[in-house]
């Protein structure tokens, strides 16, 4: 292996190229990105730096001493993969030929239909980051789509900045998927407490306003007024350009727990990928930052054909909303019993477990990370469904 | 110096945080006493609250680890050291003097 080109140059397609080089890969290594900017970090983008308190500089994932000898391509969109030729070919005409490929393109914010309005934002990138802060002024009115993750941090982080936020979501209860009712209620009752006012088990109707937004509709025939809008309902994996290849990535490219795809020397990591989870015992896609940055690990490995097993961890991820951490660990499913293991709900400190049977499949926690900490690697050696 | 805890309050294997000028950590690892700044060089996390692997802490949100020795990170996603500080023990009471504050990793 000689050459091996990653499409993506954000936290999974970097910790790829440091991982092939920690692996002792000494060969070329080529780095697509379509954005502009080196690889940076996103999870401020809905939080510290949205909130003003992180400059864009402080967002960069490499450090200054890093010499990684890569081949950087970025403002550069990879537009077709060619296994047979082994070829990555970019908008800008240029093919780049090489032994291995990696996909680590993730995903971008899904949209509401129709044209868009000036003051309706969707926040993924650096740069939806930079155009959103600009309109996040004291006293404008916010209304958030979607009470997710995102959606959250941004009415928490807008509401700090002395906005007046609505949140929609059309859900009954908010997180209700990845926590389950009874923590998404929990975590919901936080909008509340901090004087944003939650409109839940009612959609989007559509936006109005001549070219800015002026108000959102709901189903239920109600309108909102709105300087502002943020569209946060959901991320689609950036997987259309492969089209073609031969891969299988509908919603997402599929892989092996080894981040083996259908087709030799291609690899897929971070949230572009759907992978075979030990822990879960499932095909699933992660949308979680420490997925992004532990995966390639395995990848690397699998592209230079080490034996490596994958790792057992379980998923983590955390949110930050209205000065509350929360964490999660695990694989949450419908019908697993949630127990509350310290702390107190009420108090918006505590831990609940999740139980399977007898065996603990996941944790959730708020304000209490070290209580989180000692479950989170009690999941490690209790959990893995066998692949 | 800043005064922690009596010895007697913090057993192996735990961590207190005090609140000094920044907040500090001090952890006994196998009756060897460290103290750090407690504050992540990553991002907002107690590194109190950490996981304690030998002379190593784990940060609790992210998981960079740092040497309780030296301050240093074993790698991403911490880019910077943290403070390291010297630890006395007079009379069974726990002390830190805490450096002068620096610009780190700079
Ligand atoms: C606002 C925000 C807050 C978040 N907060 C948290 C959090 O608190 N906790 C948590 O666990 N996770 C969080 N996440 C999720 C986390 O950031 C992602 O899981 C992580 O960024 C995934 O990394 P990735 O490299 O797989 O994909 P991405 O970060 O999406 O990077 C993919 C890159 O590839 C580029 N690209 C796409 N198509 C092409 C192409 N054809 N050619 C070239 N380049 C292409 C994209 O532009 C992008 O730069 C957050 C995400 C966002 C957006
Ligand atoms: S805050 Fe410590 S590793 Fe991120």
């Amino acid at each position: 292996m000689r050459v091996i080109a990653i499409a993506g140059a954000s936290l999974a397609g970097l910790s790829t190229a440091r991982a092939l080089r920690e692996a002792g890969f000494d060969g070329r290594v080529v780095v697509v990105g379509d954005e502009p900017h080196r690889p940076y970090d996103r999870p401020p983008l809905s939080k510290e730096f949205l909130a003003g308190t992180m400059s864009a500089a402080e967002l960069a994932l490499e450090s200054d001493d890093e010499a990684l000898d890569v081949d950087w391509r970025l403002g550069a969109r990879a537009v077709a993969l060619d296994p047979a030729l082994r070829t990555i070919v970019l908008d800008s005409g240029e093919r780049i030929v090489c032994d291995g490929v990696v996909l680590a393109t993730g995903a971008r914010a899904r949209r509401l239909p129709g044209s868009p309005l000036a003051g309706v934002h969707t926040l993924r990138t650096l740069d939806d980051a930079i155009a959103l802060r600009a309109e996040l002024v004291a006293g404008a009115r916010l209304v958030v789509i979607g009470a997710g993750f995102i959606g959250a941090e941004v009415a928490s982080t807008a509401r700090g900045l002395g906005l007046a936020v609505t949140v929609v979501e059309q859900q009954a209860v908010p997180l209700a998927g990845p926590l389950g009712a009874e923590l998404g209620g929990v975590c919901a009752a936080l909008h509340g407490e901090h004087g944003v006012e939650l409109i839940t088990g009612v959609g989007v109707a559509g936006l109005t306003g001549a070219d800015r937004v002026r108000s959102v509709h709901l189903t239920d025939g109600r309108e909102l007024a709105a300087d502002v809008v943020v569209v946060g309902v959901g991320a689609v994996p950036n997987t259309e350009w492969l089209a073609g290849s031969g891969l299988d990535a509908e919603r997402g490219v599929r892989t092996d727990a080894r981040c083996a795809t259908g087709i030799p020397s291609v690899v897929a990591v971070g949230d572009c990928a759907v992978s075979h989870n030990p822990f879960a015992g499932a095909e699933i896609r992660l949308e979680h930052w420490t997925n992004a940055l532990e995966q390639p690990a395995t990848a690397a490995a699998t592209l230079l054909g080490q034996e490596q097993l994958p790792s057992p961890r379980a998923p983590y991820f955390w949110s930050d909303q209205y000065g509350a951490r929360l964490q999660f660990a695990g694989h949450r499913r419908d019908g697993d019993r949630m127990e509350v293991v310290d702390g107190d709900p009420a108090a918006r400190r505590f831990s609940a477990v999740f139980r399977r049977g007898d065996r603990p499949v996941a944790v959730f926690a708020m304000n209490q990370p070290k209580v989180f900490g000692r479950w989170r690697r009690e999941l490690r050696a209790a959990a893995p469904e066998p692949v | 110096m800043i005064p922690v805890c009596a010895l007697q309050d913090l057993p192996v294997g735990e961590a207190v945080r005090i609140e000094a000028e920044v907040p500090i950590a001090v952890f006994n690892v196998d009756g060897t006493l460290y103290a750090i700044d407690d504050t992540c060089t990553h991002q907002d996390a107690s590194l109190a609250d950490g996981w304690l692997d030998g002379c190593a802490v784990e940060c609790p949100l992210h998981a960079a680890c740092f040497d309780l020795r030296t301050g240093m990170p074993s790698g991403p996603p911490a880019k910077k050291p943290v403070r390291t500080h010297e630890v006395v023990v007079v009379d069974g009471q726990i002390y830190v003097n805490v450096n002068a504050p620096q610009r780190m990793g700079v």
